[in-house]
């Protein structure tokens, strides 16, 4: 089972329509905006992988406005970076869940204040 | 000097906040140590060879009286009275404790500090010229972008898992104290047409791969940088090797992709990048240039230092060597040597940060540099106020005469602190600092730049050293590589290996028989050491280095 982690915190997946699940090791080049699926979900094989942060930013500056969601081993403190790359939301396991419980999530949930970034883009 | 706006204030603010928490719940159990690396990390926490080591940034080597004083403070209350000044233009505290670096950092905020991104899989500290906005040769000063570039850097949310460190230097003049060509990006700032943009060099880097980065684009408008940055970064996050941390640096991505096809690459994910940027970061950055504007440089006599030049032989030796031109009439630059002879190179006590700081407000416009040579910079002089300043410095053991000589080594912390090192650093850097003083000959020897390293990630930049030294460990005892002919600066070269390494014992003296063949082959004292060996090659000093081989050969 998993968990997804919202803005608002905990909840479970209810999601169910079509997913494309995309590597951390997509080719940039295969990156489709006009994908037919309902979400497209991008995995995160380690924490320590970035990969999927731009993946996820160069789907949204290509257009894709449809719901994004970063699965696997993505840490709370990460929370903030994937959502301002464009992820909506994130899937964690249940042991993650356990061992970082939903306040620690909820710690980063103002992901919106301090970004540089959105402030030098404009 | 910048000076924090309200949201770099709250945002420095509430980073702590965080790292606080991270503490406890590393502390707490919540996050294991596997977790908590990168974050730590990202916050400038490493754990060394004997504790934890907080470095703290100097963004583009400027630091203010006040902030330099903070410093001193800081050393005393939670370390061991001293802080080490890096080849970054950072500082590191070697003997912080875990439960104090969330206060430490809340001192450093007091004075608009962090230490946010010195270290982790990220784009560090951005370093410049050191003598920025003074240089004479300076076409314009980086500082603002390098401002502009630590802010678009910070908590990217997008580059703080990269496959490896990223490092970005600038250099607004042709002669380059920044070693750009040794960064995963360099930037020279330059003029074409009246226009301002930068050349963008990618791919230079030291380490176990040395390589001389790459020329991406010749002159980039300046309206374009941070699409441009953001296109670089966002390939190499991507096509960089995530199989083997040795091959991950953005120089092996060009190394095994060509320029040509990076460019390719990058201008392609720039055209999609740019797209998001409405122009308002050029607005901040007017508003930041703003901040950067010259003091007000006063006009008066140079007597006082005429007269003390004239009198004072020890003066006059100090001002030969540690001061630059600046393009102020009236005014120098003044380098501090952190090298005294037998000490380690870039360490100061507090005392001498506080000695240092008030030497700066009372003489230099309030401001100070980190060098990437480890040294202290006052940036602003006038030549009237050099004798007060000479005589406090040598009261503080401050006023060595040596920037650029043989003794003004950059050395990394090596075994004595890194637990990466495979050999000392320091201690070699002390011996050979030590000897050429006790010889008396650093003077005669002139320009030589001797650059160490404890092991192959070359902190000690020993790859772009005039004599460069790299120690390893052969079989559990310290055996020390030499190369020659390395060059940082705007002719950036690698040095070449010139045979088989020395023990411990016998590096001082390999040295020394460099220095006596070029001494011995030089065509006058001013020639220097760089350009000999660029004359006559490695010949002449592998047969004084190795006589026994060279007689094996002829007998042969």
């Amino acid at each position: 089972m998993s968990v997804i982690v919202t803005d608002s915190g905990f909840g479970p997946d209810d999601f169910t329509g079509e997913i494309l699940d995309l590597a951390s090791d997509t080719a940039p080049e295969a990156l489709e905006a006009g994908t037919n699926a309902d979400l497209v979900r991008i995995d995160f094989p380690s924490s320590a992988d970035g990969r999927g942060f731009t993946l996820a930013r160069l789907l949204r500056l290509r257009g894709y406005r449809g719901r994004l969601r970063a699965r696997g081993h993505v840490i709370a403190d990460q929370y903030a970076m994937a959502r301002r790359a464009g992820f909506d939301e994130v899937e964690i396991s249940d042991d993650l869940a356990a061992r970082q419980p939903q306040d620690q999530w909820m710690f980063r949930a103002d992901w919106q204040a301090h970004d540089y970034q959105s402030r030098l883009r404009g | 000097m910048y000076s924090y706006s309200d949201f770099d204030a709250a945002f420095v603010a509430e980073r702590n906040r965080q790292f606080r928490a991270q503490v406890e719940r590393r502390i707490d159990g919540s996050l294991t140590e596997d977790e908590f690396k990168p974050l730590r990390l990202m916050n400038g926490l490493y754990l060394q060879l004997h504790a934890y080591m907080l470095r703290v940034a100097v963004p583009y080597g400027t630091l203010s009286a006040a902030q330099m004083r903070q410093l001193a403070y800081i050393a005393e209350r939670w370390d061991k009275g001293y802080g080490h000044f890096t080849t970054r233009q950072n500082i590191q505290f070697n003997w912080p404790q875990l439960r104090d670096v969330p206060d430490m950092l809340d001192a450093l905020a007091e004075v608009q500090m962090h230490a946010i991104q010195t270290s982790g899989n990220t784009i560090r500290n951005v370093t410049a010229d050191h003598f920025s906005g003074a240089a004479a040769d300076e076409v314009a000063d980086p500082r603002p972008v390098a401002e502009l570039i630590r802010q678009w850097s910070t908590d990217h949310p997008e580059f703080q898992f990269l496959p490896r460190k990223f490092k970005i230097a600038v250099t607004g003049s042709q002669a380059d104290r920044a070693v750009i060509r040794a960064h995963d990006i360099g930037l020279r700032v330059l003029e074409r047409n009246g226009e301002q943009g930068y050349e963008v060099i990618v791919g230079g880097g030291l380490g176990r791969t040395p390589m001389i980065g790459k020329t991406l684009t010749e002159f980039l408008p300046k309206a374009d940088l941070l699409p441009y940055l953001e296109a670089i970064v966002s390939v190499w996050n991507l096509l960089g090797r995530r199989d083997n941390k040795f091959k991950a640096r953005i120089k092996i991505t060009v190394h095994e992709n060509g320029i040509d096809e990076i460019r390719r690459l990058v201008d392609d994910r720039f055209a999609e990048t740019r797209t998001a940027f409405s122009g308002v970061d050029q607005e901040m950055l007017r508003a930041i240039e703003a901040q950067f504007a010259a003091p007000a440089f006063k006009q008066s006599g140079t007597e006082a230092y005429d007269t003390a030049y004239d009198a004072d032989p020890v003066f006059r030796s100090w001002a030969d060597t540690n001061l630059t031109a600046h393009r102020a009439d009236g005014y120098a630059i003044v380098q501090i040597s952190l090298k005294a002879h037998g000490a380690t190179p870039g360490d100061a006590s507090a005392e001498q940060m506080r000695v240092m700081a008030d030497l700066a407000e009372q003489y230099a416009h309030g401001e100070l540099r980190v060098s990437h040579e480890q040294n202290i910079v006052l940036p602003h002089v006038h030549k009237s106020d050099l004798p007060q300043i000479h005589a406090v410095l040598q009261q503080h053991g401050l006023a060595t005469a040596n920037i650029g000589l043989i003794s003004d080594i950059i050395a990394c912390p090596g075994m004595d602190y890194c637990a990466l090192a495979t050999a000392r650093s320091i201690p070699i850097a002390q011996q050979i600092a030590t000897r050429f003083d006790d010889l008396k000959r650093e003077h005669e020897i002139g320009d030589l730049k001797i650059k160490i390293s404890g092991c192959i990630n070359a902190c000690g930049h020993h790859h772009v050293g005039h004599i460069g030294i790299l120690g390893l460990d052969r079989a559990g005892v310290e055996n020390y590589q030499i190369t020659l002919g390395g060059d940082h600066t705007e002719n950036a070269a690698l040095g070449q290996r010139t045979g088989p390494g020395f023990p411990a014992e016998e590096i001082v003296g390999a040295v020394e028989t460099i220095v006596d063949t070029y001494l011995d082959i030089r065509t006058s004292a001013e020639e220097t050491f760089i350009e000999t060996f660029r004359r006559t090659g490695m010949a002449p000093f592998k047969a004084a280095l190795y006589p026994e081989k060279e007689e094996k050969r002829d007998a042969a």
